[in-house]
């Protein structure tokens, strides 16, 4: 059934960390990694040898720059997935409820064998987070590692989405964000996390940590000490080195 | 939005059966409609002809066509389910009543009470395609009411300007002037909402912005620097549809004069000199115009329109 659970148990979702990601799209090549062998595969790729690769990922590492009115700019890295909305449009809208959110963890899936390939969903969801596959024709989605974050044959510790597991930096948490003295709730408080496109009423599961504040020097932070080419001590340095010195400077 | 060919077809050509279903409905109320099989294989059989292609249409364009049926099941929360549901209850009432007013099966009285539910459900049907559109909120253009407006009143108006050429070439004068004029009034206001669903489009204020859609607003301005990917993929395909903005004034100006000033005048000329020889061809010219006109609007509605999933790859604001 498409209509949304009044509740759910728990709240399984990301915290991304944009002050921590270097942009390495580790987190979008081990999500294709895990994915193309799991419950959506195959992910599959079209041309994937040729000039124009193109095929199904659910996760985008998209890179910005920002610019404020002083002419300031800063770099920021930015994964972009499902976010597991607490109402999610893209379930309502589907007409053969192939689309769903889990009552149990609130994780959106997608069943494959009713999906009749319509695309209304990926139109509904303002974050392009579906994306349609043009061989199998159905639509396919972030499970959140659904077949992997419950798997007892894994170590306890990798039970965790592949983009968690993998990034290099630490940028990404996962957790019950719908639990308040989960660990990722309490980063999210303390950091600030925030809802990407609020104005879109789809309350999103996954938070993003914004980057810290620049240092500008306007702080009392000092840029780093630059080291001279002629340092002004002269320890160590041999009799002909000091006299050159005394005399260039 | 991509302008897939075929929810193009499907849109106009349904929503003009379904139009000419509702005209003929109401002509048969008055009472100045034939019973007869072979007028009413013409304009009923047209009227069914759009409808199933345009339905089969829009099933062909499915990733998993087999499956279609599967489609009736989410009424309570889908409008495409509701729109598929209407639709097939639809045929009840109208295929009744196109069967039993052609060949003078039951009373008049009875035939029209089946005309009238089948006109209704046929404005449900409708009207649920309008809110498939309507009910987006990523993609602003549609999320208003001018969408339903639009939808509500092109499809009769299109069906009225078919089945005034159709009762003009088969010499029902009192239903052809009836038409005519339900025709031109329709025109009208079909301008009218036009005009006003592009200006709403122009009015309102941006919804999301790359700020919103990326949290990054509170830095200054956000653009793009690094695509996840070198070449298009589906979310661009689909939704990130560009051409259309460059040529949107003249293909504006083409669906004005050919959608409506143009089929406007046709009916205006049906109406002063019904019997001139040349008030045929002029009907079909405004029949065609019409044609081309409505699968213009139809092609810059999703055309034209921006999907927030854009401001992840450039786009400022939608």
């Amino acid at each position: 059934m498409t209509s949304l659970p009044e509740t759910t148990g728990k709240k399984l979702g990301l915290v991304v960390d944009l002050d921590i990601c270097v942009g390495c799209h580790a987190c979008a090549v081990n999500c294709k990694e895990w994915n193309a062998g799991a419950k959506s595969a195959p992910l599959t790729d079209y041309d994937p040898y040729g000039k124009k690769p193109d095929g199904v990922w659910f996760n985008r590492v998209h890179t910005y720059e920002t610019t404020d009115d002083a002419g300031r700019g800063q770099t920021v890295h930015f994964p972009r997935s499902c976010l597991h909305c607490e109402d999610a449009p893209c379930v309502t809208v589907c007409p053969t409820g192939a689309s769903y959110k889990r009552e149990e963890d609130g994780i959106v899936l997608v069943n494959e064998d009713i999906c009749i390939g319509c695309k209304l969903c990926s139109w509904a969801c303002p974050y392009g987070a579906r994306e349609y596959d043009e061989n199998q024709g159905v639509m396919k989605k972030c499970t959140l590692c659904v077949d992997k974050i419950y798997n007892e044959n894994l170590p306890e510790e990798s039970r965790v989405p592949a983009c968690v597991s993998t990034c290099p930096a630490g940028a990404r948490s996962f957790g019950d964000l719908g639990d308040p003295d989960s660990e990722v709730s309490r980063l999210v408080a303390a950091r600030g996390g925030y809802d990407l496109m609020p104005e879109q009423l789809t309350k999103p599961v996954n938070k993003y940590l914004p980057p810290r504040p620049r240092q500008d020097g306007r702080e009392g932070a000092k840029a780093p000490r630059m080291l001279d080419h002629v340092d002004g001590t002269t320890d160590g340095a041999g009799l002909i080195a000091r006299w050159v010195d005394k005399i260039l400077s | 939005m991509h302008p897939a060919k075929s929810v193009i077809f499907f849109t106009t050509a349904s929503g003009a059966g379904y139009g000419m279903m509702i005209v003929l409905a109401f002509l048969a109320s008055l009472g100045v409609l034939p019973r007869e099989a072979g007028f009413g294989f013409a304009t009923f059989g047209l009227a069914f002809a759009l409808i199933v292609s345009g339905l089969l249409s829009s099933t062909l364009h499915l990733g998993r066509p087999e499956r279609a049926w599967r489609a009736l099941s989410q009424w309570r929360s889908s409008w495409l389910s509701r729109e598929g549901l209407a639709a097939v209850i639809a045929f009840v009432p109208l295929g009744l009543f196109a069967i039993s007013w052609s060949f003078n099966l039951i009373t008049s009285s009875a035939a029209v009470a089946l005309g009238t539910a089948g006109a209704a459900l046929s404005l449900v049907t409708v009207y649920c395609t309008a809110m498939i559109y309507a009910s987006l909120r990523p993609v602003p253009a549609w999320f208003n009411g001018w969408t339903v407006a639009g939808y509500l009143v092109i499809g009769p108006m299109n069906g009225a300007v078919i089945l005034a050429f159709l009762l003009d070439a088969s010499d029902v004068d009192q239903a052809a002037a009836i038409t005519r004029l339900l025709a031109l009034v329709l025109l009208m206001i079909g301008l009218g909402v036009k005009l006003a669903y592009w200006r709403n489009i122009h009015a309102s204020a941006p919804v999301s912005t790359a700020g919103s859609a990326t949290g990054l607003g509170h830095l200054g301005r956000v653009e793009m620097t690094g695509s996840p990917h070198d070449n298009d993929n589906y979310l661009l395909r689909e939704m990130g549809f560009r051409i259309a903005r460059k040529h949107a004034d003249k293909l504006r100006r083409i669906t004005v004069w050919s959608g409506f000033i143009i089929p406007m005048l046709a009916m205006v000329d049906g109406l002063v000199f019904p019997f001139e020889p040349l008030t045929l061809p002029f009907t079909v010219i405004g029949l065609v115009a019409c044609q081309v006109g409505v699968a213009t609007e139809r092609w810059l509605f999703f055309a034209e329109a921006k999907h927030a999933v854009t401001l992840y790859y450039g786009e400022q604001a939608v």
